[in-house]
């Protein structure tokens, strides 16, 4: 387009050209910047309202939704972690998350590299059975899951750990729901690392397992990132499994934790602490998606640009 | 070199090892144990389950709210891609194409664009679990929701968004469309920053306004980036549980009025405890995902043909 100009009127008809083109697209700008800041009061709203509600009390509550507290009460939120449990099953969920990822992250790009960088027979046949879970609907699995997980509580000396109800059941269970997605992405990762840095290492004789853990794992720490991104996030907002699996309160996930206090509970119910429990919720993702959003974005959108 | 083939051999074993057992016990095996509980009549208190057939998806199939659900996940399958792609699109395109006074760009995005981006993404970060509850609260049919708060000063009706079965199945929509928009603005503004600025600048230059920079050059280049979005949203809107359970009335009401396939798996499987059932309409709903997965990927690559 300006390659036919001298290059020193470049930089003034650029410009012109710009002004030009924005006076054309005026009026659409206003309207634009209207529909963005409309998104933007819809997604911010409600999550404000939600932190507004939590220093409310139950009066101000049931009152006119947009009222301000007249006073703080902050002993919604205690309420919220001691009697609500919500101290416990963020507790809990950290614990299972910690395991279950790295667990996955693990065994994951164990598989992975293996199947990415070895070739043998039946490589192909366990690459696709991993695959294939992509599209499986967990909701096939669901009821055999639960006997499943049951029968493993009868498994003698490790049976009383992997049962029902227990968190290192649950941590197995989500590590191998999270095997599709991992093995697929960082196969795919793998794949594209260059081969001659491990086998000049393998030629000064370090074995398979060492060129593992200490080249390749180490070259692939983008992918790894990603996935790691999206196995947090997906672990830490599961719902449906620890429903089916976790039905000891003591046990609960913080997942459930929130759903249960607005489902279950009844007439007497404490709303003020369900906002408190909410914003409690929503609050440390707040906080950590703001210092990384941009590996969050990348991580969780990695899958769908592969 | 017959001591390296086997050190080979052993690491590639104790590599797969783990991570072959646990899949193979707890996604294989459940997943291949479903067709087989799906043909008895089991309910967990018998040993063994009695086989009958096809029996459980004949009961299925004259099922008045199994083809509820049905028909909700239908509607969700084409309206919640629809609508985010539709709104994520526009969005995008504003933030980085269409917003006309861009800084370095010349034709970058609209100021404030990478806030926006930041800000439309967050409730995809949030547990549907969490919305879910979240949005109940929003709902509320008095003065004290968020909604009908104003809606009531203004001397408006209160709108029954969760309990009048008219309205609950668009505030499921809703709900699911206001979480997804910025993840799909996020993967399509990613699609729009690998196309070059160049063909913006030639087309804007020739002529060309808002309209034809969109459907002209932004749609048609983006199109592998909406196909993905399109099987996402598909997929997501066929597995759709959490929302439905956690928010609306009765796990899926009032009166079944925003029921799914799933809500109904979980109900009938751990609320009624007939796992013959429940597998029965895991099988259909396995189907149904398959079958969607096969369409989509054959309407795509004959889309790539013609390019």
């Amino acid at each position: 387009m300006t390659t036919t100009m001298t290059s020193g009127t470049v930089a003034t008809s650029r410009r012109e050209e710009r002004r030009e083109r924005r006076k054309r697209l005026g009026p659409l700008g206003v309207l634009s910047h209207v529909a963005l800041l409309v998104w933007t009061v819809l997604v911010v709203v409600p999550i404000l309202w939600t932190f507004l509600a939590s220093v409310k009390s139950e009066d101000e509550i049931f009152g006119d939704a947009w009222s301000l507290p007249r006073t703080l009460h902050w002993d919604n939120f205690a309420r919220a972690w001691e009697q609500a449990h919500i101290g416990q099953y963020t507790l809990n969920s950290v614990v299972v998350v910690t395991f279950s990822t790295f667990g996955t992250m693990l065994l994951g790009s164990m598989a992975a590299y293996v199947l990415a960088r070895y070739p043998f027979r039946g490589n192909r046949a366990f690459y696709l059975m991993f695959v294939s879970g992509l599209a499986f609907p967990v909701y096939l699995a669901l009821t055999p899951l639960f006997f499943v997980v049951q029968n493993m509580g009868n498994v003698p000396v490790l049976g009383p750990f992997i049962g029902l109800n227990t968190h290192a059941g649950l941590v197995l269970v989500y590590i191998a729901y999270s095997m599709p997605f991992t093995v697929f992405f960082l196969a795919a990762f793998f794949r594209t690392l260059p081969t001659a840095v491990g086998e000049a290492a393998m030629v000064d004789g370090a074995s398979h397992t060492r060129v593992f853990f200490q080249i390749m794992l180490p070259m692939a720490r983008p992918g790894i990132v990603s996935v790691t991104i999206f196995n947090v996030l997906g672990q830490w907002n599961q719902y449906q499994l620890p429903l089916v699996l976790l039905q000891e309160r003591d046990k609960w996930v913080l997942t459930q934790g929130i759903a249960d206090i607005s489902t279950a509970a009844g007439y007497d119910q404490d709303w003020s602490a369900l906002f408190a429990a909410l914003t409690l919720a929503i609050l440390p993702m707040l906080v950590v998606y703001t210092i990384f959003q941009r590996q969050i974005q990348a991580g969780l959108t990695a899958g769908a640009l592969k | 070199m017959l001591f390296q083939r086997y050190r080979r051999g052993l690491f590639i074993t104790a590599f797969l090892a783990a991570p072959v057992t646990l899949y193979l016990v707890y996604v294989i095996s459940p997943y291949i144990q479903a067709f087989y509980i799906a043909m008895t009549d089991w309910r967990g208190v018998t040993a063994t389950p009695r086989f009958v057939g096809f029996d459980n998806f004949a009961r299925l199939f004259a099922d008045g709210i199994f083809w509820k659900a049905v028909r909700h996940n239908a509607a969700l399958l084409v309206l919640l891609p629809l609508l985010t792609i539709v709104i994520a699109l526009f969005f995008a395109f504003l933030l980085n194409v269409g917003g006309g006074n861009g800084g370095s760009g010349g034709l970058g995005g609209i100021r404030g664009s990478k806030l926006y981006r930041v800000i439309f993404f967050f409730p995809q970060v949030l547990a549907v679990a969490v919305v879910a509850v979240l949005f109940q609260q929003v709902f509320r049919p008095d003065g004290s929701g968020m909604l009908n708060g104003p809606l009531m000063a203004l001397g408006v009706e209160p709108v029954g968004f969760l309990s009048n079965p008219d309205v609950a199945f668009w505030s499921v929509l809703g709900v699911m469309v206001w979480q997804a928009v910025g993840f799909y603005v996020v993967l399509f503004s990613a699609g729009l920053a690998s196309i070059p600025r160049d063909m913006f600048e030639a087309a804007q230059i020739d002529g060309a306004g808002r309209g034809s920079l969109f459907f002209r050059i932004t749609l048609p280049l983006l199109w592998d980036t909406v196909q993905v979005a399109w099987v996402y949203l598909g997929i997501l809107a066929l597995d759709v549980f959490a929302i439905v359970w956690v928010m609306t009335d009765q796990h899926g009401g009032p009166d079944f009025s925003t029921t799914v396939m799933a809500a109904e798996i979980y109900r009938n499987a751990f609320s009624y405890f007939r796992f013959g059932y429940a597998s029965a309409l895991g099988v259909v709903m396995f189907f149904f995902t398959v079958g969607f997965a096969i369409i989509s990927l054959r309407l795509s690559r004959r889309e790539r043909i013609e390019y």
